[in-house]
């Protein structure tokens, strides 16, 4: 058995949750930046034609017949911040210890994300296209896809800092306010998403 | 007070039933001890660097005489390739200063602890997993236009997995650099290292999201349409800017911050003119800009003068800046030796020789990008690699040299550390520079066979592969004399020496 004097305390991190969020919101953001930059390009080296009256160049990227249901595309739009309020809502209860309206709050948001999901495969389904389709097609799937991730990981993160609420971690503040800025990031990243990919197309 | 119990009876059983080695395994593959795990990301990088020096070696001999010696099946050659720019780069030049990063940075900041050891540990695990799918898929016949389409698939995920651990790892850096430091350590008071961990971490956060972002598309693409981008054919096209410049400059930033780190200590002086040295390692940094919109700009002669203005000017931001803030670190450190009491150590010939390497390595890049020398596509690309890479490295053993006494309580033998870093340097010049030499000669880059150019050719490959294997021994001796001083050198006090 050995006897030893009492360790230093160690320098309590400030706000490492929020920091890391920060850094990873950042580099999810690059990625999407990175396939939006992508997706660009290869819309810009599509082929054009001129219209039938002659008057009107048109770009041939996305191919004839595919529609975009834009309903269900700019439901998305307005949810995502809803999704954010709701972030915030838990941040502004945790800051008061609410505990109920923030495990509510962060209930909500995880619920959100699940909306976002649903429209995002009633997207899919609506349009009807396949994966191999085409370039248009398969660039499509893999931008929104992406996008689908991250949300995904908001629900995650949602859902943990939801249980932590609900499991009495009354000091969880650097949780939810990373929480909410990961909801932010998202409403950044997809509103750049919704207007390259559902309506410049 | 604390009783701190060991277990006595615990371990004496374990080495009795003989599972003690396999405890101590178990406890190595599962620590969360920043030590453990950089020293993890350092033997790992190190072991890689020696197999690709020797893929180096094989290549060179056959660039010798491309039409006699045939030591690769000619249709392996693009796998091969392939598997020595990402080991060049992400098994070797990016993972060993992680690892060193990591298992230093917070002794340097006053942190107990790496933030999230687990992060950094899942990064170190995905990473050499992700090492691990690139080489069973290129050797497997996958990769950039390989013939086995489960494989090339492998090789994007092996590629993605990698990307991922060492993202993982330098998240774990940075925010522990912008959260844990020490009460009253602000961020322009962190040594040059820890600051040049801070900028590299951010650099590369900000730049690979955008290669696994291309990775998102390609993978898509070659399991479904294979229309966009080439099959595999096209995966070079699309990756290969991952593997050069710009986006090596990002992983040598912290080489700079070793240099920055060891020159005042061997001087036995306060660095002079601080805020210049951060300035410069930030400047580095920069390459970030490059890398992530996957451009290098180059000057173009033709056109406009408003064209030619405009060339010149992208040029200098993407390509002129990070060789400005090389030259700013190489200064100061000569600046700390003129105003200091120097004392030559290995640590600092070894940071010193690297970074000069690289500023060769960042001023190639530099006539590289000028289109009027036509070096594009020439192995001078190669050349300017391998600088970049091989004085990383130099660098890398300076850092384990001078921190040694922290992470294993044990000094290295100063006298051979000088001996092998000369052997580096021979190494490094006669692997890189006869490829710069080559490349204004037209010898293609990626190939081995289809080149016969006018001059001492076979010249020029003879000498690299013996830069080639000279590095080799460099990286064999220093592991050797590490070990050595681990089972036998002087033990000394933990603290850090800086």
């Amino acid at each position: 058995m050995t006897i030893a004097l009492p360790a230093a305390p160690a320098p309590a991190p400030r706000r490492q949750i929020v920091v890391a969020t920060a850094l990873a919101s950042a580099s999810a953001f690059m990625i999407i930046m990175g396939m939006v930059a992508m997706w660009l390009k290869f819309r810009a080296g599509a082929p054009t034609r001129s219209s039938s009256d002659g008057l009107k160049v048109i770009k041939d990227w996305m191919p004839a017949g595919i529609t975009i249901p834009e309903v269900a595309a700019n439901v998305m739009l307005i949810t995502f911040p809803v999704g954010a309020l709701m972030a915030q809502w838990a941040v502004y209860s945790a800051k008061r210890d609410d505990a109920p309206h923030r495990s509510l709050a962060l209930a909500i948001s995880f619920v959100i994300g699940l909306a976002i999901v649903n429209a995002q495969i009633a997207v899919y389904s609506q349009m009807n296209i396949g994966l191999a389709d085409g370039k248009f097609q398969t660039m499509f799937y893999s931008i929104t896809g992406t996008m689908l991730l991250l949300v995904v990981g908001a629900m995650a993160f949602s859902l943990v800092a939801f249980f932590r609420s609900v499991g009495g971690r009354d000091n969880d503040q650097d949780v939810v306010n990373a929480h909410a800025f990961y909801w932010y990031f998202l409403t950044a990243a997809f509103a750049v998403v919704w207007f390259v990919v559902y309506v410049q197309k | 007070m604390t009783i701190i119990d060991n277990h006595v009876g615990a371990a004496s059983h374990a080495q009795g039933n003989g599972s003690a080695f396999v405890v101590s395994v178990g406890q190595w593959i599962t620590s969360t001890d920043h030590k453990k795990i950089g020293r993890l990301f350092i033997g790992a990088s190190l072991l890689s660097a020696v197999l690709v020096a020797v893929l180096g070696v094989l290549f060179g001999l056959e660039r010798v005489s491309p039409a006699h010696m045939q030591i690769f099946h000619g249709d392996a050659t693009p796998q091969l390739f392939s598997l020595y720019q990402f080991g060049l780069v992400f098994a070797v030049l990016a993972p060993l200063f992680v690892g060193i990063a990591i298992a230093v940075v917070p002794l340097q900041i006053g942190s107990r602890t790496i933030a999230f050891p687990r992060v950094a540990q899942f990064g170190f695990w995905a990473w050499l997993f992700g090492s691990l799918m690139v080489d069973i898929s290129l050797i497997g016949n996958g990769g950039p236009g390989g013939g086995a389409t489960d494989l090339v698939d492998l090789y994007l995920l092996g590629v993605a997995l990698a990307a991922v651990g060492i993202l993982a790892a330098s998240l774990s850096i940075a925010t522990s650099i912008l959260t844990s430091r020490s009460s009253g350590l602000t961020l322009d008071q962190l040594s040059a290292f820890s600051w040049s961990a801070l900028t590299g971490s951010i650099a590369t956060l900000l730049s690979l999201p955008v290669m696994i972002g291309t990775i998102v598309y390609v993978y898509v693409d070659h399991t479904n349409a294979k229309l966009l981008f080439g099959g595999n054919k096209g995966i070079s096209t699309y990756l290969g800017w991952s593997l050069s410049q710009p986006m090596t400059f990002v992983f040598v930033v912290m080489a700079l911050g070793v240099l920055a780190e060891v020159a005042p200590v061997t001087a036995k002086i306060k660095q002079p003119m601080r805020p210049v040295v951060l300035t410069g390692i930030a400047l580095i940094s920069t390459a970030v800009l490059g890398a992530a919109t996957q451009s290098a700009h180059l000057i173009d002669w033709a056109g406009t003068n408003g064209d030619k203005v405009k060339s010149i000017l992208l040029h200098s931001i993407f390509n002129g800046v990070p060789l400005l803030g090389v030259l700013i670190v190489v200064l100061t450190s000569l600046l700390c030796l003129k105003m200091g009491t120097p004392r030559v150590t290995g640590a600092f010939v070894l940071a010193f020789l690297g970074a000069i390497m690289i500023l060769v390595g960042v001023a190639g890049n530099m006539i590289y990008t000028v289109k009027a020398t036509s070096l594009e596509g020439t192995v001078f690309s190669e050349g300017i690699v391998l600088y970049l890479v091989y004085g990383g490295l130099l660098s890398a053993l300076a850092a384990l040299t001078h921190w040694a006494p922290a992470l294993w309580g044990r000094v290295i033998n100063d006298t051979k550390v000088i001996g092998l870093a000369l052997i580096g340097l021979l190494g490094t010049v006669l692997a890189a520079f006869p490829l710069y030499i080559a490349g204004f000669s037209k010898q293609p880059a990626d190939t081995v066979v289809g080149f016969d150019y006018k001059g001492p050719m076979a010249l020029w490959n003879i000498l690299s592969t013996l830069g080639h294997g000279l590095f080799i021994i460099t990286v064999i001796g220093f592991v050797a004399l590490l070990v050595d001083a681990i089972r036998q050198g002087t033990p000394v006090s933990q603290e850090v020496p800086a």
